[in-house]
């Protein structure tokens, strides 16, 4: 049985490899760009999806991660900065068939296309969201961003930046985002797989990638990246499974009240760990909120995975049902009634 | 016994607080007038507040009818006939009322709180001078409409409603319309509350037999129905021909409609006519902001839609980087502006020209756009259609101008047969021509192909950076950067060769004076020179569709007269094009009052080239 389904899902996929996706332009970023990685887990990634080529667009704004469109080899398009999100809305409204991708940074969703980002996550529109977030603006040499940390120096805040950074996930689920997950570029395993689910669900899916700037904000998200320290400072969450982390898996996360705390395993046991479910809203937010400083002390470590997962039905698909109603109900649209509308009067 | 007297047009015009329904029955009004067969054009004018501090002069509202038994161009520059329903609609507007005029107002409204609100230290109408001055008829509207309704069960704020209704049954009768179109229009608009329906015509029927009963007047009017030209005839007004006519070519041309927008007085009733029509494959966004409105069509347009937006001055402002977008990406969109009274947020209801330089040349760098502007509110069919048709065949953005007067504005047209009106054809690519397709590839006008998502072989990635010649492809060489910027210039005026030539719409060639005007200025420009001609003037009125481009013949037909006068409703915007361009002395009659130009005020500026 195994067999044959395999092999009639195997007919039905259009038999494209990673390289197929790879275009004919020579790739700008940086040597040591995160965006690399990025870019190699979304082309290994499409090939499982089973959507034909031509069937997939990448919409991007403006900034590095933006002209990702560009080296794939699919329909796409570099729009202005923070647009993406727009253009894309407009394009999936127009045409709920295709499988749309949406391209963006930290400083292109979350300060210039912070009110599109929003509206789409309410909208919900069956698109994927791939925000790039390197907590600095690298592009235009390296001011700090919207998910910058307080005090931090750059080109425009040589006295350290006052600007209380966003927690983008937790802006996302306020926004009514129906999918909210998190990975990062050191991590391509999970990455793909992430990128895939992000594909899998119906409706606005964010995924936010920790990406590392190698020339204007190296080692971002070290702490979460190196070897020395990942396993500690990062959980990963999955469904149905309890909040552990740790070298040796030897701390969980529990809920005390609204918060949470670790606790050590093998001196507590497993007893009233914090089981992960997708699809509580009111957990996910608290999840959102495990955004400590790694430096702080009695932090909580950070998690990555799917945060939450909610079905509701899809702005495009809403629109096309009033057009079809519309044309059950009045019939296709007649032009000559259209034009002469309903009074009107003859001169002889 | 009342007589009738037989008048060739008549303007009336009807104010009051914006809450007493004054732009419900001008629409009444100019219905039932268009159905009777007159010739006509309406002027809304209302406040940017919904509901402003009743009985102050900010708060009034406006609608002015100019119809007669000949061809009417304008909604009037004088009015024959004033329905004041209080003391503020008195003050603000008498001034717009001819000597001898008639005044209908509501007595009821000039009580002490209507008085002292409308800063009226005595009461007008005690005032012998505005009796010797005008016809008066004073009438407690208030006080009737309850005494009709006093047995209708409905409250006093109900029956108050309804006091609109028995002016517009005295106007009816003053002027002889039958009431019937009135009546099936309430029955049809309270459906649902039928005691609502039978007050208001209840209180129509009132106001109508109370004329004919105390005889208000000596003499009512009778306007013989106009000699039009023979056809099928309905009212229309500028934004509703506007969306009709983004519909009409997105079904000739075969392609989905989908518009993107944002509400902004006065082109918010572009969207709501295309929201109604959803069974034509219209598609309606009313998005989070200007910006996503363009940018959501822009999406759609990528997709293989007819992208269109529209907005007034404001928001085309926030549209603009995305406008240099759709020209880079040489997508088919079109961007309407109803142009309002600016800068800034300036004079939201009131009418202005002054987005023409804003539309030439408000984007970053060389952003060439072809640009064409509706001269009256039926005009908005035929210059949207037109403005589709190059967005398609020419694969560009197009922008349409038009402004609050013509938008609100109505008058009767005698529309078209569908099958009368001009074929669309699109650029989609051949399938067979995958192996050689080129995003930037090019045919004689300029134009290149469209290959929308879908198409298998097509795939290709389009933006804003700059393109390389043909592939398309992002390119940074200075030679090519060149090219392109001579292309999408060169694109846009090779539509001089398509667009039709120009002559003049009244007058003839070679001759002393002509007027050029553009947009909205048609009708009192057109109504001057006539009236000029007709005096033995050796005039012509020259309109322009075509901002940009011209029509070929322009320069050879303007400079085929002595002298250029150009009416503008803003501070000298197409003249300063036109000299540019054909270095003509032409001279300049600026008006940025928020009004529209009074065939008057242009009648007196062609005159004194002839004293």
């Amino acid at each position: 049985m195994m067999e044959v389904k395999s092999q009639e899902e195997k007919a039905k996929k259009p038999e494209l490899k990673a390289r197929d996706f790879v275009s004919d332009q020579d790739i700008k970023w940086c040597p040591g760009c995160g965006d690399y990685a990025i870019l190699k887990q979304m082309q290994s990634a499409l090939p499982e999806i089973g959507v034909k080529k031509e069937d997939i667009v990448f919409v991007s704004g403006i900034g590095c991660s933006s002209r990702f469109p560009y080296y794939m080899n699919t329909f796409g398009m570099h729009s202005i900065h923070g647009r993406a999100t727009a253009v894309a809305a407009g394009l999936k409204a127009a045409r709920p068939e295709l499988s749309t991708w949406i391209i963006t940074g930290d400083g292109d969703a979350l300060s210039i296309g912070g009110n599109h980002l929003i509206h789409i996550l309410r909208r919900n529109p069956d698109v994927n969201i791939m925000l790039f977030n390197n907590q600095i603006y690298g592009l235009t040499k390296g001011q700090y961003s919207p998910t910058s940390e307080l005090g931090k120096v750059t080109k425009s805040t040589p006295s350290g930046s006052i600007d209380h950074p966003f927690n983008p996930l937790s802006v996302c689920l306020g926004a009514g985002g129906t999918f909210i997950a998190r990975a990062m570029d050191r991590d391509p395993k999970a990455l793909k797989e992430l990128i895939i689910e992000t594909h899998k669900h119906k409706g606005s899916s964010l995924l936010e990638i920790y990406q590392n700037c190698p020339i204007f904000n190296d080692g971002a998200f070290s702490a979460f990246t190196d070897k020395e320290t990942k396993k500690k400072e990062t959980v990963y969450l999955k469904h149905g499974q309890p909040l552990i982390f740790g070298d040796k898996l030897q701390y969980g996360v529990k809920l005390d009240g609204v918060h949470p705390i670790v606790v050590n395993i093998e001196e507590e046991g497993q007893d009233g760990l914090w089981i992960h479910d997708e699809t509580d809203k009111i957990k996910a937010y608290i999840l959102t909120q495990l955004f400590d400083d790694p430096e702080a002390g009695g932090h909580l470590p950070r998690p990555f995975g799917i945060f939450y997962k909610e079905e509701r039905f899809c702005y495009e698909d809403a629109m096309q049902a009033q057009v079809d109603h519309a044309r059950e109900q009045k019939g296709d649209g007649d032009l000559e009634a259209l034009l002469s509308g309903n009074n009107t009067w003859i001169v002889d | 016994m009342t007589t009738k007297e037989q008048l060739d047009q008549v303007t009336i015009l009807l104010a009051g607080d914006s809450g007493d329904g004054i732009q419900l029955t001008g629409s009444q009004f100019t219905q039932t007038t268009a159905l009777f067969g007159n010739d006509l054009s309406t002027f809304p004018d209302f406040p940017a507040e919904i509901r402003a501090p009743m009985g102050t002069i900010a708060g009034v509202s406006g609608f002015q009818i100019h119809f007669g038994s000949s061809e009417i161009y304008t909604p009037g520059d004088l009015s024959d006939v004033l329905v004041a329903f209080n003391a503020a609609a008195l003050k603000k507007n008498l001034d717009r009322l001819k000597d001898r005029g008639i005044i209908i107002c509501n007595t009821s409204g000039f009580d002490k709180r209507n008085l002292r609100l409308a800063q009226y230290e005595e009461n007008p109408l005690l005032d012998d001078k505005l009796r010797e001055n005008y016809q008066l008829i004073e009438i407690d509207v208030t006080k009737m409409t309850r005494d009709a309704l006093s047995e209708s069960g409905l409250g006093p704020k109900d029956r108050d409603r309804c006091k609109n209704m028995f002016v517009l049954g005295f106007i009816y009768w003053l002027f002889g319309r039958p009431m019937q179109g009135t009546v099936d229009f309430l029955d049809n608009k309270f459906k649902r509350k039928p005691e609502i329906a039978e007050a208001n015509i209840k209180v129509l029927k009132a106001g109508y037999y109370y004329g004919d009963t105390v005889e208000a007047i000596p003499s009512t009017f009778e306007v013989s129905p106009a000699k039009m030209q023979r056809g099928t005839y309905r009212n229309i007004m500028g934004n509703q021909a506007m969306a009709i006519g983004l519909v009409a070519a997105c079904k000739k041309a075969g392609l989905p409609l989908f518009f993107g927008g944002y509400p902004i007085t006065p082109a918010s009733d572009i969207l709501h006519e295309l929201a109604k029509h959803k069974n034509f494959n219209v598609k309606t966004f009313q998005a989070e902001d200007e910006i996503a409105g363009i940018c959501t069509t822009i999406g759609a347009a990528f997709g293989g839609s007819l992208g269109v937006t529209a907005s007034s001055g404001p928001g085309i402002a926030l549209k603009g980087e995305a406008m240099g977008l759709a020209i880079m990406l040489e997508l088919p969109l079109v961007i309407i502006n109803v142009q309002r009274g600016g800068p800034s947020t300036g004079l939201p209801t009131k009418t202005e020209q002054s987005d023409l330089f804003q539309a030439m040349y408000g984007r970053n760098g060389e952003a060439p756009m072809p640009i064409l502007a509706a001269a009256s509110p039926k005009d908005c069919f035929a210059t949207v259609y037109e403005a589709c048709k190059l967005a398609i065949e020419h694969m560009t953005p197009v922008m349409v101008l038009s402004d609050g007067y013509i938008a609100n504005g109505a008058e009767p047209w005698r529309f078209p047969e569908a099958s009368s009106l001009e074929e669309i054809s699109t650029k989609f690519v051949d399938e067979k021509d995958a192996e050689d397709f080129k995003p930037y590839g090019r045919d004689e006008n300029l134009v290149r192909q469209w290959a929308t998502p879908g198409m298998k072989g097509f795939e290709h990635r389009i933006g804003g950076l700059e393109k390389e010649l043909e592939s398309g492809n992002v390119s940074y060489d200075a030679k090519n950067h060149q090219t392109m910027i001579n292309i999408r210039s060169e694109k846009v005026n090779k539509m001089a060769n398509i667009i039709a030539k120009i002559s003049p719409d009244s007058g003839e060639l070679n001759g002393k004076l002509a007027v050029l005007g553009w947009g909205s200025t048609y009708g009192a420009i057109k109504t001057a020179v006539k009236g000029l001609i007709l005096e033995g003037l050796d005039v012509a009125h020259i309109h322009l569709r075509h901002i940009h481009p011209m029509p070929k013949n322009l320069e050879e037909v303007l400079k085929s007269y002595d002298h250029v006068l150009i009416p503008e409703l803003n501070d000298g915007q197409l003249i300063k094009m036109i000299r540019e361009k054909f270095l003509i002395d032409a001279k300049g009659l600026s008006k940025v009052e928020g009004n529209p130009f009074a065939a008057g005020e242009i009648t007196e500026a062609i005159k004194s080239y002839y004293s």
